[in-house]
C-alpha cells in the first residue's frame, strides 16, 4: 500500500514538473475557461435568469476540463513514455490515478479563476455550486482520465475523447447544475458522489485492460 | 526465461508473427536478426510484456522489476533532464541506493557533464546512451534490446560491446539488430525472422 501510494506520489509529481516545464496545459485551460465566460457573458440576454447562467458555468467547466485531458498523455504518446511506464513493476493502476491526480489540479487551478470570473459576470457561486464543482471535478479527473488514455492510443484521438468523454459527462452536469440551483443541493451531491465512486471504480479496475496492446 | 509456443501478433489484418515457437533458457543469449517489417520489434515488444500475443503463448518467467528494455524509442520524457529521467525511473523501479547507481550509469555512458541538460537538448546518440541507462538502472536480470546500436557513434558503440560483454555471463539477453557479426560472438542461439 505504501509502495502504491509513492509511485502514485512519483508519477504525480512528474507531471505536475513537466506542466511546470513546458506550461501547455495550465495557461490554455484558464484562456480558454475566462474566454468562454466572456463569449456567455456576451451571448446571453441582459434579462437571462441566473439559472441559465449557472447552466453555462457548467457547460465551461466539462469544456475546459476536456482541454486539460486532450492534453493528458500527450508526453506519454508523442514519445512513447507510456512504454516506460507500462513496464515498470508499479500496479498500472497507479498512472491513472497520478495522471487523475494531475488533471484534478490543473481542473481545481482553472476554477480557482474561474469561479470568481464567473461571479464577475454573472452572478455570486454559493457553497452547494463550490461542493458540487468539487465532487464533479473528481468524477471529470476520474473517467476522463480513463477516456484519455484510450483516445491517445487511438489515430482519431481528437474526435474520439470528446466523443466518449460528453456522453459520460452528463451526469455530471446533471448533478452540477441541480446542486447550483436548488434549495436543498443533498440529493444531487449525493448524485455526484455516487458517479464518483462508481466511476473510479470502474476506471481504476480497467485502465490496464486500456493501455495493454 | 521466455518460452513461446505457437505466438501470433496481428495488427488489424496483417499477421506481423507466424506460429513462432522460441526457447530462452536463463543465462541465454537469444540474437533476432531479419529485414524491416518481419516482426522483430513486435517480438520483443510481446516478451517484454508490452503487448498480448494473439495467439499462441508466451511465458516469461522473470517478473517485470527484472526486465530491462531497450526499444526504439528512448522512453524518456524529454522535458526532463538526463538525472530526472534516471530518478524517476529508479523510485519507480525502487532502486536501492538510486543515486549511487544512476551517478555510476552517467558516468559509465559518458552522460554525467550532460546531467542536468534536459532530454530535448540531447543528440539521438546520447538518448540512446540514456536510454541504456534507463534498461541497465534495476539491473534486470532478462536484457531485451531492439536495436541497441542504433545511433550510437563508435565510441558508444564500443561502450555498449564493452557494457554486454561484462553483462553477458550473468543475464539473459533477447536482442534484435540489423548488425549480426558485431553480437555473435555473444549469442547463444539465433533467429532468423523471414519478412
Amino acid at each position: 500500500m505504501r509502495s502504491y501510494a509513492e509511485d502514485v506520489l512519483t508519477l504525480a509529481r512528474k507531471d505536475l514538473m513537466l506542466e511546470l516545464r513546458a506550461r501547455d496545459t495550465l495557461p490554455a485551460m484558464l484562456l480558454f475557461v475566462i474566454a468562454a465566460l466572456v463569449v456567455f457573458h456576451f451571448a446571453l440576454p441582459a434579462d437571462a435568469s441566473k439559472l441559465a447562467a449557472k447552466g453555462l458555468l457548467w457547460v465551461a467547466i466539462v469544456f475546459t476540463a476536456l482541454v486539460g485531458l486532450t492534453r493528458a498523455f500527450v508526453a506519454e504518446r508523442e514519445q512513447r513514455t507510456i512504454d516506460g511506464l507500462l513496464l515498470a513493476p508499479c500496479d498500472r493502476s497507479a498512472i491513472w490515478l497520478a495522471k487523475g491526480v494531475a488533471v484534478l489540479a490543473f481542473l481545481v487551478l482553472a476554477e480557482v479563476v474561474a469561479l470568481p470570473a464567473f461571479a464577475l459576470f454573472f452572478s455570486g457561486v454559493n457553497g452547494a455550486t463550490i461542493a458540487g464543482v468539487a465532487l464533479a471535478d473528481l468524477g471529470i479527473a476520474g473517467v476522463g482520465t480513463l477516456l484519455a488514455a484510450m483516445a491517445s492510443l487511438s489515430r482519431a484521438r481528437e474526435l474520439l475523447l470528446p466523443l466518449l468523454f460528453l456522453p459520460l459527462a452528463i451526469p455530471v452536469i446533471v448533478g452540477g447544475v441541480g446542486a447550483s440551483v436548488v434549495d436543498s443541493p443533498g440529493r444531487y451531491l449525493g448524485f455526484l458522489a455516487l458517479y464518483d465512486v462508481v466511476f473510479a471504480i470502474i476506471s481504476w479496475a480497467s485502465f490496464e485492460y486500456v493501455v495493454t496492446e | 526465461m521466455i518460452r513461446a509456443r505457437g505466438l501470433e501478433k496481428r495488427y488489424g489484418d496483417k499477421r506481423v508473427l507466424k506460429a513462432l515457437d522460441i526457447e530462452l533458457p536463463r543465462g541465454g543469449f537469444l540474437l533476432v536478426t531479419g529485414p524491416n517489417g518481419s516482426g522483430k520489434t513486435t517480438l520483443l515488444r510481446v516478451c517484454a510484456g508490452l503487448a498480448l500475443p494473439s495467439a499462441g503463448e508466451v511465458e516469461i518467467s522473470a517478473p517485470r522489476a527484472q526486465i530491462g528494455f531497450l526499444g526504439h524509442e528512448p522512453l524518456v520524457y524529454r522535458e526532463l533532464t538526463a538525472l530526472e529521467n534516471l530518478d524517476l525511473y529508479g523510485r519507480l523501479y525502487h532502486v536501492p541506493e538510486r543515486r549511487e547507481r544512476i551517478g555510476m550509469l552517467l558516468e559509465r555512458f559518458g552522460l554525467w557533464a550532460a546531467r542536468n541538460d534536459r532530454a530535448s537538448s540531447f543528440s539521438r546518440g546520447m538518448l540512446q546512451r540514456l536510454a541504456l541507462c534507463r534498461a541497465l538502472l534495476h539491473e534486470p536480470e532478462l536484457l531485451v534490446l531492439d536495436e541497441p546500436y542504433s545511433a550510437l557513434d563508435e565510441q558508444g558503440a564500443e561502450l555498449l560491446d564493452r557494457e554486454l560483454a561484462e553483462l553477458r555471463p550473468q543475464r539473459t539477453f533477447l536482442v534484435s539488430t540489423h548488425d549480426a557479426k558485431r553480437l555473435d560472438p555473444l549469442a547463444s542461439s539465433r533467429l532468423a525472422l523471414a519478412a
